[in-house]
């Protein structure tokens, strides 16, 4: 007989196996998976997880597809620690790539050495006027949060598509949506010869630690916390209820703007309407799967890239289309919440005929 | 406008918004039992895809109907254990099923991406149909959207008039009641979920087989979620979800009208129209703070668990 009981306070041990547990749990789902289309497990459990760490350049690869994914967890974490259910970091980084493509494009024959910061602040000012509209809306009208984020994701992609169309469209594309390529001044510098790691990832690792300072070592920090646990206890310590949810808000905002403008200016080098193979989406389950935790999410960012990698490698080698990442990180998210389960109770296996003790 | 213009509009219009009826309606019933489905976009897509494919392989309509909301239905079962036995956060555990929904029906559909089948054809209604404007917006359609219009009359009748109506309304309105007069709250619970389920695969069925009868990757482009928020602008109300949907079937082909009247926008500025109408009628209906805490099921969002009930 199985006996579940809840627990009086969470397992602090279950909090950190529970993700281990739930990547386990993916793997032999996808070995399941892969058997049944007729591919051989082994292999494609190969290409998946070994061979995007196997050399040099599929290493940068992977940090390069890391940054952006790290940047919009870091923001979604403090969102969600706060109860503020931000779905919209595709949307605020793809605004990211458009207003930071804006001012590159604006610097196409530019010298200046400030070209390169406005960019990126402009870029990070973009992500952050996208978060802010959606936050204005509910904390002046009490619109729901989820769902004007996520209609705020579809109309950025709209005026990304227009944008590519129209005026930021490269007149010498033979009619591409494409923009023109940016000049080396508004390009974010390579960090090592080879490969194609850039500045941009060292910015999203910048942004973990700070978030993770700002966090655990800060009053702001205190306050965000106290919000998420407790909210009548927030009130009653007369925390602030609307300045915190513009602090995290517009700091998620700005950090997937930069993702976003660190895509076009870094590994793209020009805007193109496929800026992001949706990391905005795949970082609620990075910041889920790091446990909400800054530096939990360097760690599942990390796993997340190499399963990004391991699917273009996986459509390459094995023929298997690279949405099976996108369903790979369901069931991810499936089992993790799932497996969170034993953090709230405890099961035990008894024999029906031992006492049951109290 | 001259009538002739205003009734291809009309008919377009209810066409339009014939998916966000439907799975508006599975959803308005989940919600009234006090689940929130968040991963609506997700059953969706696999409705359409699955829907495609049986119709695709079988050359039956009606098995790809079948077969669409069979995979609604499964999906929403994922979902109704996780939230309802395992007690996991609703809103995650949606997102979690759109994320899985959108991953896996690109990967199944991968194969026939640009097929197309012969989907369901319009019946036009003897004598109704002659009726003078209205007969050509009402009854010169497809199966799916009669049987649609019954739908909403059978939804609206059962959540009004009948005994299960007043259960559902029960376990979402304050479930430790329900429970304390011998409701069964999970099992409530799980048959509306799998009602949203059934409605959410039909839906995508409609965008497969009818309204573009082939497969596209992500063709539901965020109509799970624009039901979602109709739901709230309907305040959980079946007749007013029939009117915001095809509203919001008239604002997705606006494009078509402005075009048609000979304005120059683009097109991509105009694909936006269904999403900002979106933003704004939520922000108006949200606003009124006080009406939308008295008309949203108590319950909404929040476990219930007859564990820790003894």
């Amino acid at each position: 007989m199985i006996r579940v009981q809840a627990r009086i306070e969470q397992s602090t041990l279950m909090k950190i196996t529970s993700p281990i547990l739930a990547i386990v749990l993916t793997l032999i789902f996808g070995s399941i998976l892969f058997s049944a289309i007729g591919k051989d497990p082994i292999q494609a459990m190969q290409v998946l997880l070994i061979a995007p760490l196997s050399d040099m350049y599929n290493i940068g690869e992977m940090f390069v597809k890391m940054g952006p994914l790290l940047l919009c967890a870091v923001g979604l974490s403090l969102c969600y620690r706060a109860n503020l259910w931000n779905i919209g970091a595709e949307g605020q980084l793809l605004m990211g790539a458009l207003g930071g493509s804006a001012a590159a494009l604006a610097f196409i024959d530019s010298t200046s050495s400030f070209a390169l910061p406005i960019t990126l602040i402009c870029g990070i000012a973009s992500g952050m006027f996208w978060a802010a509209i959606p936050t204005y809306l509910k904390l002046k009208f009490n619109s729901n949060l989820i769902l004007t984020t996520i209609m705020f994701n579809y109309i950025a992609l709209y005026l990304l598509l227009w944008a590519v169309h129209g005026p930021l469209r490269d007149p010498q594309g033979y009619g591409f949506p494409e923009s023109a390529l940016f000049s080396d001044i508004t390009t974010l510098p390579i960090l090592f010869d080879e490969g194609r790691i850039h500045l941009g990832v060292v910015f999203a690792i910048i942004a973990a630690v700070g978030a993770w300072v700002l966090l655990n070592k800060s009053h702001i920090g205190f306050q965000i916390r106290v919000f998420g646990q407790d909210e009548p206890a927030a009130r009653y310590a007369g925390f602030n209820g609307k300045k915190i949810s513009w602090i995290v808000m517009l700091f998620a905002g700005a950090l997937a703007g930069l993702a976003g403008v660190s895509e076009v200016t870094g590994p793209i080098g020009q805007l193109i309407p496929s800026v992001s193979p949706g990391y905005g989406y795949s970082a609620i389950i990075v910041a889920y799967l790091g446990r909400l935790h800054p530096l939990g999410a360097l760690l599942s960012a990390t796993f997340m890239a190499v399963l990004y990698m391991g699917g273009d490698l996986a459509q390459i080698e094995i023929g298997v289309p690279t949405a099976v990442v996108g369903m790979f990180q369901g069931v991810l998210l499936f089992f993790l919440l799932a497996c969170d389960f034993f953090i709230r109770y405890r099961v035990s296996f008894i024999s029906n005929n031992s006492p049951i003790q109290e | 406008m001259d009538a002739e213009l205003l009734s291809q509009v009309l008919f377009a219009a209810i066409k339009t918004g014939t998916p966000l009826l439907l799975i508006a309606l599975g959803e308005v019933i989940c919600e009234k039992s006090g689940v929130l489905n968040l991963g609506q976009e997700g059953m969706m897509l696999m409705g359409a895809v699955v829907g495609f494919l049986a119709a695709y392989t079988s050359g039956s309509v009606g098995l790809g109907v079948l077969g669409a909301i069979i995979i609604g239905m499964f999906m929403s079962l994922i979902f109704a254990f996780l939230v309802l036995h395992l007690g996991a956060n609703q809103v995650a555990t949606g997102l979690a099923l759109t994320i899985f929904g959108t991953g896996l029906s690109a990967f199944v559909g991968s194969g026939v991406v640009g097929q197309t089948v012969q989907g369901f054809q319009p019946i036009v209604i003897p004598l109704l149909s002659d009726i003078p404007f209205i007969g050509h917006i009402l009854f010169t359609h497809d199966l799916l959207v009669y049987l649609s219009f019954a739908l909403a009359a059978l939804v609206s009748y059962v959540a009004t008039k009948t005994r299960i109506g007043l259960v559902i309304k029960a376990v979402g309105e304050n479930p430790h009641a329900a429970n304390a007069i011998g409701i069964k709250v999970l099992r409530v619970r799980y048959c509306a979920v799998m009602f949203g389920g059934a409605m959410a695969g039909l839906s995508g069925a409609y965008m497969s087989l009818v309204y573009t009868p082939m497969w596209i990757e992500n063709m539901t482009s965020g109509r799970g979620w624009i039901a979602l928020a109709l739901v709230v602008f309907a305040s959980w109300r079946v007749g007013r979800i029939m009117l915001g949907a095809y509203l919001f079937g008239l604002a997705s082909i606006m494009h078509l009208v402005l075009q048609g009247m000979g304005w120059n926008i683009s097109p991509n500025l105009l694909a936006m129209l269904p999403y900002v109408a979106t933003v704004v009628v939520m922000v108006i209906i949200s606003a009124d703070h006080f009406k939308e805490k008295l008309l949203a099921p108590r319950s909404l969002g929040k476990p219930f668990d007859p564990r820790q009930m003894a």
